[in-house]
């Protein structure tokens, strides 16, 4: 392994590892306001990743133009399916259920999905940039990937601004912090709820139109994408945005590093171990507060 | 006395012989059945999952076959009827699936899942029950290692399906053999298992070996791996993959690194037809090369009349079929043939007259079995994709292949 491989593989993990990033943001802030684990992130991401490639190859739309579309459309579907199964889970165990009830969530769409679009893994491969790179510094950059985490930057920014300089922001940390006392205080905490589940879901169709235009996908690549956005938000803390993206970068990093300069069968296992031994002096992850995690 | 471990040791009998004793009616009862009743086949598919994509084609190759067979008149004056259940692509499940078809919903034949990974926990649970496992995805080693009588794979064994392809490149004029390759493979039974022959024929050539690199099947962003390949620069990347996603994604990963190998061959991926060339682009599939022992344009009559089949029921060009259909409706073929040589349903006489020796013929090629339920009679060939078109190059003897595109065009 030469220093350029190395560079390489950081670079590569940090411009791939925000996308991660962003996904998982939307996971974590889901637990973090409603305490539910939402097992359906990863086929939600794959629904972003269709509705991108159905705007792409149907009606010629740019997949970043698309996101104009695909993210309030992802939002409206967050707000639904929040509305219609997860307002729904009350009682001390509504964590434990939330998992059956996105599970179940998870499969029907898996299911609509390979009805519509069956199982033919596709990929968006209508934009230029999409298998174009530039040669930087001695190395070939994908554009996809630049833009990509320009994007993801873009929207975890975004995200911040929403929730740390705005009202409904300060509605959002206090329902993070103590849902009771944040009720007390007037903040209407279900709408805020519903609202996050929402903002959870709309980055999907963002992170899904990165993972559809960079993978060939078909519905079941869910199920490879939900551990890995699991393992980072339980990396980060459940409930951290800043874990989020933290861990995002850094497990992507840690596993490309790994990959190129020992062996890719031991990039997954490595990670593991490091997580093992983060969660076991400090189980509430890298930013977690142990308060979140019993709220 | 210890009454306790005599009456453990009793339960342990009593237990055993009930077992057995449903494994001999499940596997005997299902050979008499009254005249005109239909005939029940019992499979598990995957068809949700990673191997969905696989698992629904085989799903439209057994249906193909069991309209085929019913069109005739069905298997000896029985319609056939096939109880496919998903297994999500879990190896449990497949066990659980199997268990539950044989015991609960009585099926009086068994057919193999998609994919070496759940054939083998398949055959030992039909095993149990005395019934055969006919199935045309899983020719892993590892599957045969565990020498089970029951199970019989029509297609061609993994480990040497790289050969033809490999000797190909080994016997080109040295001015035009490439010099290096590099082998990357998932660590996958079907994949991992194919490399070291090829990686053999090519060194013994002189062609150095650039990289070389297992990575898990689990991965999701193949991006590192894809970079180091492109990075060592090889003329020849030899990939073991599974499936479509894996190949497209070392693809594109290649373009975007302005990576062109002379050659380029997937041992799984772009023989699965429109899968293949939707998910990465006719343009990108030109040139790509992949090991199998069926396409769509074979010249055996019974592929044919398949093929003519198939496209009148789901439309589209023999290119576009996936090798996966020409599987598992060969699986149906050899059971065909069983049946009618044994008169019946009885999966020990089955299992007795796949075990003989016997000549079967199918889409794929004549099938013969070895003790371990081999198809150690069927050839090997290298198909590439040329334009839109998928056609056989090698062995260069048979009068079949065509001319191999060599260099691979630029992505």
């Amino acid at each position: 392994m030469t220093f350029s491989n190395l560079v390489h593989a950081v670079i590569d993990g940090v411009l791939t590892g925000s996308v991660y990033a962003l996904m998982a943001t939307g996971l974590t802030l889901i637990f973090g306001v409603m305490d539910i684990i939402n097992v359906a992130q990863g086929v939600f991401v794959i629904l972003g990743s269709y509705l991108s490639y159905a705007l792409s190859v149907h009606f010629g739309v740019d997949p970043f133009v698309g996101l104009l579309i695909t993210m309030p459309t992802m939002f409206l579907v967050g707000i639904v399916v929040e509305r219609a199964f997860i307002a729904r889970l009350k009682g001390p165990e509504k964590t434990a259920m939330s998992i059956l009830v996105t599970y179940a969530v998870s499969l029907v769409i898996e299911g609509a999905l390979n009805m519509i679009f069956s199982t033919n893994p596709v990929q968006i491969n209508n934009a230029s940039y999409v298998n174009s790179s530039v040669h930087l510094f001695g190395m070939w950059l994908p554009f996809i990937y630049i833009y990509g985490f320009i994007l993801a930057s873009v929207l975890l920014g975004s995200l911040y601004f929403l929730l740390y300089r705005t009202r409904f922001g300060a509605s959002v940390r206090a329902s993070l912090a103590d849902q009771t006392a944040a009720a007390l205080v007037g903040i209407d905490v279900k709408k805020v709820s519903t609202i996050c589940f929402g903002i959870g879901i709309a980055v999907t169709a963002a992170g899904g139109m990165i993972y559809g235009t960079t993978n060939a996908f078909n519905a079941s690549s869910s199920y490879d994408l939900i551990s890995r956005l699991l393992t980072i938000i339980v990396l980060g803390g459940m409930g951290s945005l800043a874990g989020a993206l933290v861990a995002g970068i850094s497990m992507i990093i840690l596993e490309d590093i790994v990959a190129v300069a020992w062996s890719p069968v031991w990039s997954n296992i490595t990670f593991f171990i490091l997580l093992v031994i983060v969660l076991s002096f400090r189980p509430q992850g890298l930013f977690g507060k142990q308060s979140a995690r019993v709220a | 006395m210890n009454t306790k471990g005599y009456f453990f040791r009793l339960a342990s009998v009593a237990t055993l012989g009930a077992s057995s004793l449903i494994a001999v009616g499940a596997a005997e009862s299902s050979s008499a059945l009254a005249a005109g009743s239909p005939i029940k086949i019992g499979i598990s598919l995957s068809l949700s999952g990673d191997f969905s994509s696989d698992g629904i084609a085989f799903q439209q190759g057994y249906q193909l076959w069991a309209n085929d067979v019913n069109a005739k008149g069905g298997l000896l004056g029985h319609p056939v009827v096939l109880d496919i259940v998903s297994d999500a692509s879990d190896p449990t499940q497949v066990t659980a699936n199997y268990q539950k078809l044989i015991s609960q919903d009585k099926v009086a034949l068994t057919f193999g899942p998609y994919s070496s990974l759940l054939s083998l926990p398949a055959a030992q649970t039909v095993s149990r029950y005395g019934y055969a496992l006919v199935e045309g995805a899983g020719g892993a080693p590892s599957v045969f290692a565990a020498k089970l009588h029951n199970l019989f794979d029509v297609s061609l064994p993994v480990a040497n399906a790289l050969q033809p392809f490999a000797q190909w490149v080994a016997g080109l004029p040295k001015a035009q053999r490439p010099k290096t390759a590099s082998y990357v493979t998932s660590n996958d039974p079907f994949t991992q298992p194919q490399i070291p022959v090829a990686k053999k024929i090519m060194s013994k050539a002189g062609i150095k070996t650039a990289y070389s690199s297992v990575f898990p099947a689990e991965t999701t962003d193949y991006t590192p791996i894809a970079d180091r390949v492109a990075q060592a620069g090889a003329q020849v990347v030899v990939l073991g993959a599974v499936d479509v996603p894996t190949v497209a994604a070392f693809m594109k990963a290649f373009a975007q690194m302005h990576y062109n190998p002379k050659v380029f061959v997937a041992s799984a991926g772009p023989d699965q037809g429109t899968q293949f060339t939707s998910a990465v682009t006719q343009k990108a599939a030109n040139g790509m090369m992949v090991p199998s022992s069926w396409y769509g344009g074979s010249a055996n009559p019974l592929s044919k009349a398949m093929v003519a089949n198939f496209i009148k029921v789901h439309g589209g060009t023999a290119s576009q079929i996936s090798a996966d259909i020409a599987e598992a409706y060969s699986v149906g073929q050899t059971i065909v043939a069983a049946v009618k040589a044994t008169k019946g349903f009885n999966n020990a006489k089955i299992i007795k007259y796949l075990h003989s020796g016997v000549k079967i013929k199918t889409v794929q090629g004549n099938v013969k079995f070895n003790s371990l339920g081999e198809n150690f009679s069927m050839t090997a060939y290298t198909f590439q994709w040329q334009g839109a078109n998928f056609v056989q190059i090698n062995p260069a003897t048979d009068p079949n292949s065509k001319k191999v595109v060599f260099p691979k065009p630029a992505w």
